[in-house]
């Protein structure tokens, strides 16, 4: 049994966990002898700073890629000039339809990931539903189909890992690290996801662009359809985050009261969506909202 | 091979020089590199980890050494670091794995078919199943929460499929050692094989054990930590093999002639011009350092060589698909389980079993997350392209 004295200490080591430490500020004097230290020591010679840009251009200067562009498949009733002018125009298109297709699969497993999460957590009045979510997941999944169905019709190996895939792969890292990572919050989530979003729609309007000049209107159409998705995801992506950044800074009610457009009348815009989509509504009419 | 090790003198150790720039080459192609040029890099930089590791060992209870022993570690170091930076950044942690239970599941398999001694061929094939389905469950962690199709890393070349469940792979330690080889007896292919085959699940074991907090899923860090405490096994497993009454002389011989056999094995298998080279640049510098050992075991040993080190080296290790291999051994002794010593069909003892039920008694990660795991082209979201079928009919 603990006396008073033992518990008060207790709180306050558990209160003294949660105290961000990183800052100057944190510990005045070691930091005024660390700036001290620094100021009063000479640094490293400046003369060795060239030294470093020379390094690394001698090693841009062997001009090994990343990887090479994925295999193509050209129409042999062609002559050989139209065959390499075809090859070069195919591949820049397969690159792109791969960094594509894996950026949609791994979004698919992002939100997935999302979801999990989502449920898990206690409502809360401003935020996705889980619905919500589950809704993107889907669109999601079925632009990497679109995307992998699209790669196997021109030709292409939609299993094949391109060098801007690849690109796309580091890029979305730290975006999986942040989502999968189970201590972050609802609205660290949505920044990630917030800078998914805004990569894929960008990626999609590269794709429309090039499919377009590369004369692939089938294409164009079925990238224009998922663009369409792809913005409301981003729209609803962004919408969501600064509602709950607002609410986390002002309250739950400030938010509500100061939102031009009210919640629920976003919501029916979106259930309108989905229904007129073809896809069936929530089970739930008033929905479950996260923190 | 052909190569004599006594007349070949390598480059002396003098002579083996760097600079930062010659270490930090530009690195090898994720997309573009045969997969087992990755397998190659993977294992030498095992090959040289276990060199720097005994050396530090052989240290600490030889005085006499140390001064000899700085010399060469100093080299086996920057070697394994012009070797091991040979991968690229953009090779993810978990691609990287990928590559690690390849180089387990290839390299093993050749090594188990070319042992002379049954009872050590059979430890062989008893790891490789369980580094066969940790390939398999690492697979489907890369699928189901990155998204990525792990074929990408093994170009076709190495089965996605359950091996010895790993649920099923934690045992007491009592049934983790084997018999070792007896020194005086030995064939020099079988040193050497239980030489290679311990170095790389000893850098397996410590990738795993340095990546694992890297993960933010939690799942993730689960099955990195399961893993992990079996490549753990393994090291035991493995280094029990080798007869621990070889003087430290006698180890640090039977390393070098290691490396020189790895490093012939990469030369005549690489098809990368650049690392073909480094190959031969360092199985020259290997030549070197035996023969600085050989001096040193004149001197201190004051015994024949001869019983030790091999006129030429036997076969390279085949770096290729063992496909066929693999799933013979998985037909016919994926139930085997260690009883002490043995490896049979025989029930498990019960302090193995025990200490099992303990660890799996909150769930086991490695089966929650390859739950129906079934690898697919592209992944498990993707769909049957006509394509795909048309592959498939190759083999029906």
């Amino acid at each position: 049994m603990k006396s008073p004295a033992q518990e008060m200490e207790t709180e306050m080591m558990e209160a003294e966990l949660f105290v961000n430490r990183t800052g100057i500020m944190t510990n005045p004097e070691l930091s005024a002898e660390l700036i001290r230290g620094a100021k009063q020591t000479p640094p490293s010679p400046p003369k060795n700073g060239k030294q470093l840009l020379l390094s690394k251009a001698e090693y841009l200067k062997e001009g090994l890629p990343i990887g090479s562009p994925p295999i193509i498949i050209v129409d042999q009733t062609v002559g050989k000039e139209e065959l390499a002018a075809d090859a070069d125009r195919m591949s820049v298109l397969l690159d792109k339809l791969g960094e594509r297709l894996a950026f949609e699969r791994q979004g698919t497993r992002l939100y997935e990931c999302f979801l999990q999460k989502l449920e898990q957590m206690p409502s809360a009045e401003v935020g996705p539903a889980v619905e919500d979510i589950r809704h993107i997941y889907e669109e999601e999944l079925e632009h990497f189909r679109l995307l992998q169905t699209a790669i196997s019709e021109i030709g292409g190996d939609a299993t094949v890992q391109t060098p801007s895939a690849d690109v796309a792969g580091v890029l979305s890292y730290g975006i999986l690290q942040i989502v999968s990572d189970p201590r972050t919050t609802i609205p660290q989530s949505l920044q990630a996801l917030l800078n998914a979003e805004l990569a894929d729609n960008d990626g999609w309007q590269m794709l429309i662009e090039l499919a377009s000049t590369l004369g692939h209107s089938t294409l164009v159409k079925q990238c224009e359809n998922a663009f369409k998705e792809e913005q409301e995801h981003l729209e609803n992506v962004r919408g969501w985050l600064t509602d709950m950044t607002l609410s986390s800074a002002l309250g739950e009610d400030a938010v509500l009261e100061s939102d031009d457009e009210p919640k629920p009348k976003k919501r029916a815009v979106m259930r309108s969506k989905r229904v007129s989509k073809g896809r069936s509504s929530s089970k739930k009419k008033t929905k479950k909202r996260r923190k | 091979m052909a190569l004599d090790l006594m007349k070949e003198k390598g480059i002396p150790l003098e002579k083996q020089k760097f600079d930062w720039r010659d270490m930090v080459r530009v690195p090898t192609s994720k997309l573009d590199d045969d997969a087992f040029t990755r397998v190659r890099i993977i294992l030498m930089n095992g090959i040289e980890s276990e060199v720097v590791r005994f050396q530090h060992a052989c240290a600490r209870m030889n005085k006499d050494l140390q001064l000899a022993l700085a010399r060469v570690r100093r080299i086996e170091q920057h070697q394994q670091t012009m070797v091991n930076w040979l991968l690229p950044a953009d090779l993810s942690p978990l691609e990287t794995t990928i590559g690690f239970e390849q180089v387990a599941i290839e390299v093993t398999a050749s090594v188990a078919q070319h042992e002379p001694d049954p009872y050590l061929a059979q430890v062989y094939r008893f790891g490789l199943l369980e580094d066969f389905d940790h390939m398999y469950r690492f697979s489907a962690l890369m699928d189901r929460v990155t998204g990525s199709d792990a074929n990408n890393i093994l170009q076709s070349y190495t089965d996605i499929l359950p091996g010895r469940p790993t649920a099923l792979e934690h045992r007491a330690p009592e049934d983790d050692l084997r018999e070792c080889y007896d020194r005086k007896k030995a064939q020099p292919i079988s040193k050497l094989n239980a030489g290679t085959i311990m170095a790389g699940e000893n850098q397996t074991h410590d990738y795993y054990m340095t990546i694992g907090p890297m993960f933010a899923d939690p799942i993730a860090r689960q099955l990195y930590a399961e893993i992990a405490s079996i490549e753990e096994q393994h090291v035991t497993q493995y280094e029990s093999i080798i007869d621990p009454e070889e003087t430290w002389l006698e180890k640090w011989l039977m390393h070098e002639a290691t490396e020189i056999y790895n490093y012939y094995s990469c030369l005549t298998y690489e098809t990368n011009p650049r690392l073909k080279s480094i190959w031969q640049r360092f199985a020259d510098y290997e030549l070197g350092h035996l023969h600085y050992v050989l001096d040193l075991f004149h001197k201190f040993e004051k015994r024949d060589y001869a019983e030790l080190i091999p006129d030429s080296l036997p076969e390279p290790i085949e770096y290729r698909s063992h496909r066929e291999f693999v799933r013979k051994v998985l037909r016919e002794e994926v139930s085997f389980r260690a009883q002490g010593k043995q490896i049979s069909k025989k029930p498990e003892t019960p302090v193995s079993r025990g200490y099992r039920e303990q660890m799996n008694s909150e769930g086991s990660p490695s089966e929650s997350i390859s739950a129906g795991y079934r690898w697919k082209p592209g992944t498990e979201l993707a769909e049957e392209t006509p394509d795909i079928k048309k592959l498939e009919k190759r083999v029906a």
